[in-house]
């Protein structure tokens, strides 16, 4: 099976290239670029749309085990296929944790139902409370790609040091939540003046920084390979900065939420704008931005996080944190692009190329050889999004009756095409 | 007269005419609370529910007898002590009441925001009777009202608010209040209670008491609320009542005429001292208590007529 596209935008984030071209396609691989179509070759005219390697989606959390009735593989798989991630990079905060080789094992079998390619982080501590860690060993053999305890911090920080040298030992990626929990507690917005208006217990984003610096040193003292999951706040990039020129080995990432939206949307105690860690400030937003321009930040995900109707329709303090956003993810990533704050491949380096590089897959690339991961979008298609058409079970999105640009037309996992507009 | 609101939810979302509309009619509601007949009828026939999810006597009271002296029909659900606890949702209670066909909710909530949320989802008119840290908006109006009757005026005043600024909502709808009648504000408090970015709000931040109270018109004294805390906030009580407390030394710095107010209930030793709090040539704090009751009125009835303005404008287009 040969396809050849033609007349395609071809977005190629490790060119950093932008240009008009043809792809062929061949066993779900990329065999060649710019070239003549190949006799047998099915040709698609992507009519002068954007064809970009799948995006990579790090940190996706999924309601199996234990919360199918938010999000199961099948619907979180359905999801990002219409919204152009090829890879789910799932987390483990599920319910059980998924800190044994046998869940591993149940959570591999069960994401066969979906039409994107799926891989699991496993939790580095058991029942990711950071106390005892995990068989990092025989979860690495299960197919573990990297190592995290989500959203929840280890304060114990002896116990957490033994579990970084132990996963130095293996070469295990470890992926770190930076926020100082004893600063955080009880806080649902970030302190400031709104949070002050609207009467919310508020964090300083010192703690994040706080955070940061602690895993950068735990990092220092073992030379575990580290990601941040999320760094949201201008005062945490100098600590990024020094660790990456240090030649520590980190990276680091951040929300599309937190790029795209700030602590005012919040609003009237609207539930869905709840995140965790919580929206900041513009200031910090626009710096967060420069840092993903810049490369300082490597990867964007969309901190996928399905919850139900009951578990927001809440005080906003009592409601559940987190957006759904695989569906969003794309033209979300589009306002960054039509705000002119990058260009498409610097975008396409952080939303696959980067995530794919850092956990060794040869996903993200258009380069001939890689798996045939792509996505046709159009990025100026608009559209008013309606949370009730998404696709995934849980339907609490922020950007519900907001108007959009950007619609992926087809995707394609492995040349084969698993969604089509 | 303009009062257009549907609910009364916070001080953030009425104008300085509205504020003006409702102190007037509270005046008048007050020469009617000193007549020994107290009764009106302008909420005759209508159902009034007090739903308090968090314990409270004084502003129970004070929405009860408001309620009572119009006319309404009203009813006390103590929702601190019954299905809340057996996991029912704000959301469910709040459908429930709405079923009943009330007119007038008045809503007391440990959670910031929570009366908004309850709000979105009834078909009466919602009163905020306290949400969390964020608004009790009857209390600034009967502190304005309180001020405006004592000093002639409620603009152009320098108005102190010492103590527990952080946890207080109080503080934020008297601040807001102040801040569109157009009076110069300080806030008083030491640094651990003090709100982060308060002072993006446009008023002057002290953590010294005198320097604050320097030629201060009225001083609010706010309660020291022990139950928001999740500890450490301060040393020891004593060492705030020395640093913070309201004594005669303290209040000499202030205007000679200034007068005194706390919300209540007090804690005598604490953040005010007992005698201060009994002075009947300086303090207020009996007179806020009894304008509690004429603001609340005034509050319903502009409420209520709201009310039967949709409803009759509802009815006509039926008819049509």
């Amino acid at each position: 099976m040969i396809l050849h596209f033609e007349n395609a935008r071809l977005i190629d984030p490790e060119a950093g290239t932008d240009a008009l071209g043809s792809l062929t396609v061949k066993d779900g691989l990329i065999v060649a670029r710019n070239g003549a179509a190949p006799k047998q070759a099915e040709i698609l005219d992507a009519g002068g749309k954007c064809l970009a390697p799948g995006m990579v989606d790090w940190g996706v959390k999924i309601g199996e085990p234990g919360e199918r009735h938010r999000e199961s593989f099948r619907s979180a798989g359905l999801a990002a296929a219409a919204g152009g991630v090829t890879t789910i990079i799932a987390r483990p905060d599920t319910t059980p944790a998924i800190d044994t080789p046998e869940t591993l094992e149940f959570v591999t079998r069960r994401a066969a139902e979906a039409p994107v390619r799926i891989r699991h982080m496993a939790a580095l501590t058991k029942g990711r409370e950071g106390r005892e860690m995990t068989e990092i060993g025989f979860l690495l053999d299960a197919g573990a790609i990297a190592f995290t305890d989500a959203f929840h911090v280890a304060t114990e920080t002896k116990a957490l040091s033994r579990a970084f040298t132990y996963a130095r030992s293996l070469g295990a990626l470890v992926v770190g939540h930076p926020q100082e929990p004893g600063l955080s507690a009880g806080a649902a917005a970030t302190s400031g003046k709104f949070s002050s208006l609207r009467g919310l217990p508020g964090v300083s984003p010192m703690a994040e920084r706080m955070g940061l610096e602690r895993d950068l040193a735990l990092v220092e003292m073992t030379g575990v390979r580290y990601h941040a999951d999320q760094i949201t706040t201008a005062r945490s990039l100098p600590a990024l900065e020094r660790a990456k020129a240090a030649g520590l080995d980190v990276t680091a990432g951040t929300s599309i939420h937190h790029l795209t939206l700030n602590e005012i949307d919040v609003g009237d105690y609207r539930t869905f704008f709840k995140m965790t860690p919580p929206l900041r400030s513009e200031e910090d937003r626009m710096a967060i931005v420069e840092a993903v321009a810049n490369g300082l930040i490597d990867v964007i995900s969309s901190m996928h996080t399905p919850a139900d109707e009951e578990s927001k329709r809440l005080p906003f303090e009592e409601a559940a944190a987190g957006a759904v956003a695989l569906e969003t993810l794309l033209p979300a990533a589009m306002r960054l692009y039509h705000a002119g704050a990058m260009d498409m491949p610097t975008l396409w380096r952080a939303l696959s190329l980067n995530p794919a590089r850092r956990l060794g897959l040869p996903q993200g690339r258009l380069a001939e050889g890689s798996p045939a991961d792509l996505i046709l979008f159009d990025p100026d298609a608009p559209f008013l999004l309606d949370r009730f058409t998404l696709r995934s079970k849980s339907k609490n999105t922020p950007f519900d009756g907001q108007r959009m640009e950007g619609k992926v037309l087809a995707t394609f996992v492995a040349g084969t095409l698993v969604f089509k507009a | 007269m303009s009062f257009r609101a549907r609910h009364l939810l916070g001080i953030e979302h009425l104008s300085p005419q509205e504020i003006v509309t409702i102190l007037d009619l509270a005046d008048r509601y007050v020469d009617l609370n000193r007549r020994t007949v107290k009764q009106s009828d302008v909420l005759a026939g209508m159902t009034q529910i007090n739903m308090f999810f968090e314990n409270s006597t004084r502003t129970q009271a004070s929405f009860e007898l408001a309620g009572k002296r119009l006319g309404a029909d009203v009813m006390n659900m103590s929702v601190a002590s019954s299905s809340v606890k057996k996991g029912e949702t704000l959301i469910d209670t709040a459908m429930t009441l709405n079923a009943m066909h009330p007119d007038l909710l008045v809503v007391r909530h440990g959670a910031s925001g929570a009366v908004n949320l309850l709000a979105s989802k009834v078909n009466c008119a919602v009163l905020n009777a306290g949400d969390g840290r964020h608004e009790h908006p009857t209390q600034a109006l009967l502190d304005a009202l309180t001020i405006r009757r004592a000093k002639g005026r409620i603009q152009r005043l320098t108005v102190a608010i010492c103590g527990d600024i952080a946890h207080s909502r109080v503080a934020r709808s008297n601040l807001i209040l102040l801040g569109k009648m157009e009076n110069r504000i300080r806030l008083i408090a030491p640094p651990t209670l003090m709100p982060a970015g308060v002072g993006e709000f446009g008023c002057e931040l002290y953590d010294d008491m005198k320097a604050g109270l320097e030629g201060c018109d009225v001083v609010m004294m706010l309660r020291l609320q022990k139950e928001r805390m999740d500890g450490g906030f301060i040393p020891s009580e004593r060492e705030y009542y020395h640093r913070y407390g309201l004594d005669a030394e303290k209040l000499a710095y202030a205007k000679p005429d200034a007068i005194v107010m706390h919300p209540g209930p007090m804690n005598r030793g604490v953040e005010i001292d007992g005698e201060i709090a009994d002075d009947i040539n300086r303090s207020v704090i009996q007179e806020q208590v009894e304008m509690g009751v004429a603001v609340r009125m005034a509050c319903m009835d502009l409420l209520a007529r709201n009310l039967r303005a949709e409803r009759g404008a509802k009815a006509a287009e039926v008819m049509v």
